[in-house]
């Protein structure tokens, strides 16, 4: 088998291989070091790398490996977003603020896939405190997309989402308040999902908006990223919002038995305004492709309304920034993190610390949520946007009493070259414009590979009802089985000035 | 022109909790600083709030015993504020919706001068659970100054009342009413040099007979009641004169100097913060059910109120006294405790408030001090009772079992004084004094009543003290009408 079939194989086949020791762990983990060596100084998709650390759980995947004792993901290289704590790792959320903060524990999400046995390869590149649709807001650096290096892979999560779209990384975690899992999913060619919120515990993963956030599997099939569900998601009593739920198989749905017709009777709902003014012609005729292919599975189509998809957007971006000016107020310079070298007094060093410490877009949304918490203003914006979050859940309940799942595009158009909606962070905003309704609603969303528009991948959004994760995934799972978007990658060539 | 002042007081009790409001970590007191600042105390990145059951276990409790509204659901609200020893740059307490909600506090206010002690209800507004922030120690380290992060996420209940009293006496009985209740049921220690219980003082004065509230100055953490009243008494009389003088008040935070006895605006609330009050979205609203509440009445010790009424209907006590017994947990508990070990109440009533108070008192010892424990009062009632000794030889056996000469019998043995209760021994010393005084005997019959206590006092004395006073007495009087 060669490196390129190893990196591009699925989850399940390499715990086979690893089962029959037809490879070991540490084998593994340094083809996908290699190839990491190789490409990412031009993608720049992992933050922090640290090979002994990586090599020492690679052996101890091994050592148990030869015990018995393995689990699916046991000595799987796993690239994780930096936005999880993980002990003595380097743990930036890609911030000025925490470039110099090495985590003292580990993330819950982390801690199971320490429990699993998987490998962790490296911390991912994101934008600023997942901040961005892009990963042009990091302090260390914007990401190459590996389908055209002069576009963006979308954001936050476009380390995670490079990684796995250039094979340098056998599956990646994610993190999604608004878009940041799916947006780039959809922008990479991958296969990327958002749970229902409380379903993976949010401790130590570093708080952006914390009514909205929530991590998840970005991987290169809805089968793989059922595996790390299956690791990812549980009860944790340290996060109040945490459900506490009967663990689930989020595999158990895959396994049934297939026929020419796997979705007979399940009814897709097509949301009227996901599929109007601001869609992209080429997206729009991608996604009407694959709806097409679930009609042949036996799928039945049923057209709905959301119709306060339109306020999603203002507001999420009245309650994000609220929550993420208070929850920034920590990154102060007094006990870890930027310190500004010189200060004249307390206030000073606040000041500068904070000013020096965060970037552009962090500090935009820092200055929107002071202002909409503000005396005076907080009932016109945080209590009305309050409201409206409401009617767009609300929104969803009705949707749900007439279909089983809703799909749509995941974003509304194809990667962008870098640089372009920068300065526009209105036009960045609406990168989300489908996505952020579910975090709103706290709805499981995926995106999945659904085709290609000029050689860019598009995604296909599939929203699920609460708690609905195993059924989106075997939805997914059975559309690829008859298509083969999710197992096409870039090719990938050096750009002359780096090779 | 006459003034009247107006005061509502903000207490902040500490929970007697076993660890932080959030998070496991330790709140004990006196600690080596941030030896007890775990990662979710020092705010780390991505660190999450978990609520302390037994922080709203403490806020029923006190929902209970002042009878207030118990609130089915409240809800943890962030209040946003940049200070070096509040490490996420929010606190985390109740802003909209508080714990505990409207209740009572019945105060007795002692008598001052002329006027009579009299008893008052103050209304308490509401009750909330918060965070406690950590403590700067300016100078901790040369030049510069330490946070010491022990302190926060400790357990706060901040108990509020309306504007409700009208003298530092009425506003100093309410904090130790409220004192001697957080200890009552257990929610606090009550320390108030170690900041378990700190007030804040809103004080505004107004013309008497105005339903208008003037402005407010807030003192801020008095941690004594003495301090209390003198901050109140200057801080009233400097309002007063600022206004008789033509100024106005403007409303401020105020520190109390306890050296010069001042009080000094810290900042006006121009320059206050404005806090952002949201609710936190890491914690789900807090809800109690009547079933939580039902669970937690049964862990409720009897109330002072509720034992003051029946110290009156099972000891017969008078209100007075039942009041004073039951004004802290630990002295009602030794009047019970030493009328379990056979006293009679009464006299166990005055004993206790009485001559252990006084030691007490003198020595500055808590009871659990007392040389004296409730069974040796006990004891040494019980002779009293079965007249082996008088109450005047009670005194010396009291003196001395608390300077630890020893058990009530062996000291009664020692000091030689048994009662005599012999009738054939305290005859013969009557017919001696009666002998010897003739005189007062002559003015007995001639109808001078005063003669007859006379007589008795001879007696005792030509007995040294011992003999039995009811039986000198009785006697006396068989002998004298004979």
């Amino acid at each position: 088998m060669t490196n390129n079939n190893l990196t591009n194989s699925s989850l399940i086949q390499l715990s086979q291989m690893l089962a029959n020791k037809a490879i070991s762990s540490v084998e593994l983990t340094q083809t996908f070091l290699n190839r990491i060596d190789a490409l990412n100084p031009a993608i720049n998709a992992y933050i922090a790398l640290d090979k002994d650390k990586t090599l020492a759980q690679a052996k101890a995947a091994d050592v148990r490996i030869a015990a018995g004792n393995a689990e699916p993901l046991t000595g799987i290289p796993i690239a994780q977003k930096d936005i999880f704590c993980a002990k003595d790792w380097q743990t930036t959320c890609g911030s000025k603020m925490l470039a110099n903060f090495i985590a003292p524990y580990d993330a819950h999400v982390i801690t199971q896939f320490n429990a699993a046995g998987a490998v962790n390869l490296g911390k991912t590149n994101m934008d600023e405190f997942a901040m961005g649709s892009s990963n042009e807001t990091s302090y260390f650096g914007g990401v190459k997309n590996p389908w055209d290096f002069d576009r963006v892979p979308g954001g936050s999560s476009g380390g995670s989402a490079a990684a796995v779209a250039a094979r340098l990384c056998a599956a990646a975690t994610g993190t999604d308040t608004g878009g940041s899992i799916r947006q780039p999913a959809s922008l990479c060619g991958f296969t990327g999902l958002k749970p229902t919120y409380g379903v993976v515990s949010r401790y130590g993963m570093i708080a952006f908006a914390s009514s909205l956030d929530q991590a998840g599997p970005m991987a290169k099939s809805a089968e793989d990223c059922a595996l790390m569900m299956n690791v990812m998601a549980g009860f944790d009593e340290r996060d109040s919002t945490s459900l506490n739920r009967v663990k689930e198989d989020y595999t158990r749905e895959l396994a049934k038995p297939s026929s020419s017709q796997p979705l007979a009777g399940l009814k897709i709902g097509l949301p009227k305004e996901y599929f109007a003014q601001g869609l992209d012609d080429n997206v729009a005729t991608v996604i009407e492709a694959a709806i097409a292919e679930y009609k042949k599975l036996g799928a039945e189509i049923v057209e709905i309304s959301l119709p306060n998809t339109g306020l999603s957007i203002p507001v999420y971006y009245v309650l994000a920034p609220a929550e993420a000016s208070s929850n920034l107020s920590r990154y102060d310079g007094v006990r870890y993190g930027h310190r500004a070298a010189e200060y004249t007094d307390l206030m000073d060093m606040y000041n500068k610390s904070r000013a020096e410490g965060f970037g552009a877009e962090v500090k935009r949304r820092i200055l929107i949520g002071t202002y909409v918490l503000s005396a005076g203003y907080y009932d016109a914006y945080y209590l009305k946007a309050q409201q409206i979050r409401r009617l767009i859940a609300q929104d969803f309940v009705e949707a749900f009493k007439t279909c089983d799942v809703i799909m749509g595009p995941a974003a509304p158009s194809t990667a962008f070259k870098a640089g372009e909606k920068v300065d526009d962070p209105v036009a960045m905003y609406l990168q989300d414009i489908y996505t952020i309704s579910t975090n709103l609603a706290g709805l499981p969303g995926m995106s999945v590979p659904a085709g290609f528009s000029h050689g860019l991948p598009v995604g296909l959004q599939i929203i699920g009802n609460y708690f609905d994760e195993a059924r989106m995934l075997n939805v997914a799972h059975q559309y690829q089985q008859v298509t083969d978007w999710h197992t096409q990658m870039p090719e990938l060539t050096m750009p002359k000035d780096i090779a | 022109m006459e003034w009247e002042v107006v005061i509502g007081l903000e207490t902040h009790t500490q929970l007697q909790t076993n660890t932080k409001i959030f998070s496991g970590a330790s709140i004990k007191y006196g600690a080596e600083p941030n030896t007890q600042a775990c990662e979710v105390s020092i705010a780390l990145p991505g660190v999450l709030p978990v609520l302390n059951k037994e922080a709203v276990n403490c806020a029923i409790k006190f929902g209970l015993a002042i009878n207030a509204e118990i609130a089915p659901r409240s809800v943890f609200a962030r209040k946003n504020y940049f200070y070096p020893d509040l490490p996420k740059g929010y606190q985390i307490s109740q802003f909209e919706l508080p714990v505990v909600g409207k209740g009572a506090v019945t105060i007795q206010v002692p008598a001052v001068g002329k006027n009579p002690a009299y008893e008052k209800v103050v209304n308490i507004t509401r009750a909330h659970l918060e965070e406690d922030a950590g403590k700067s120690v300016h100078g901790a380290v040369e030049g510069m100054s330490g946070i010491d992060l022990n302190r926060a996420g400790t357990p706060l209940l901040e108990i509020v009342t309306e504007p409700d009293m009208r003298s530092a006496a009425e506003a100093v009985a309410y904090a130790k009413k409220l004192h001697e209740l957080v200890q009552w049921i257990g929610i606090c220690d009550g320390n108030m040099q170690e900041g378990s219980f700190r007030c804040d003082v809103n004080v505004s004065v107004r013309k008497k007979g105005s339903d208008r509230l003037g402005t407010r100055r807030e003192i801020k953490n008095l941690n004594s009641f003495k301090f209390m009243t003198q901050a109140i008494e200057y801080e009233t009389r400097w309002q007063i004169e600022t206004l008789e003088d033509g100024g106005t008040i403007h409303q401020a935070t105020v520190l109390f100097n306890p050296d010069t006895g001042e009080t000094r605006a810290m900042r006006s609330k121009e320059e206050a913060n404005d806090y952002r009050y949201f609710p936190d979205p890491d914690l789900l609203p807090l809800e109690i059910t009547e079933a939580d509440k039902a669970r937690i009445q049964t862990q409720m010790p009897e109330l002072p109120e509720a034992m003051k009424a029946r110290f009156e209907a099972q000891f017969g006590l008078t209100g007075y006294d039942a009041a004073s017994l039951t004004a802290s947990r630990e002295l009602a508990n030794y009047f019970v405790a030493t009328v379990d070990k056979g006293a009679e109440a009464k006299p166990a009533a005055n004993w206790v408030m009485g001559a252990i108070s006084a030691k007490l008192n003198a020595e500055e010892k808590s009871l659990a001090d007392s040389p004296v424990g409730a069974e040796q009062l006990a004891s040494l009632l019980k002779r009293i009772a079965d007249n082996t000794i008088s109450n005047n030889a009670a005194k010396q056996v009291f003196e001395a079992m608390w300077n630890g000469e020893g058990e009530v019998d062996a000291i009664i043995e020692a000091k030689g004084l048994k009662q005599v209760s012999d009738t054939g021994a305290i005859e013969a010393i009557i017919d001696e004094v009666l002998a010897a005084n003739a005189t007062m005997v002559e003015e007995f019959k001639a109808g001078k009543e005063k003669a007859f206590n006379a007589l008795v006092g001879q007696a005792m004395k030509a007995s040294k003290g011992k003999a039995n006073p009811a039986q000198v007495n009785e006697l006396l009087k068989k002998k004298l009408t004979a």
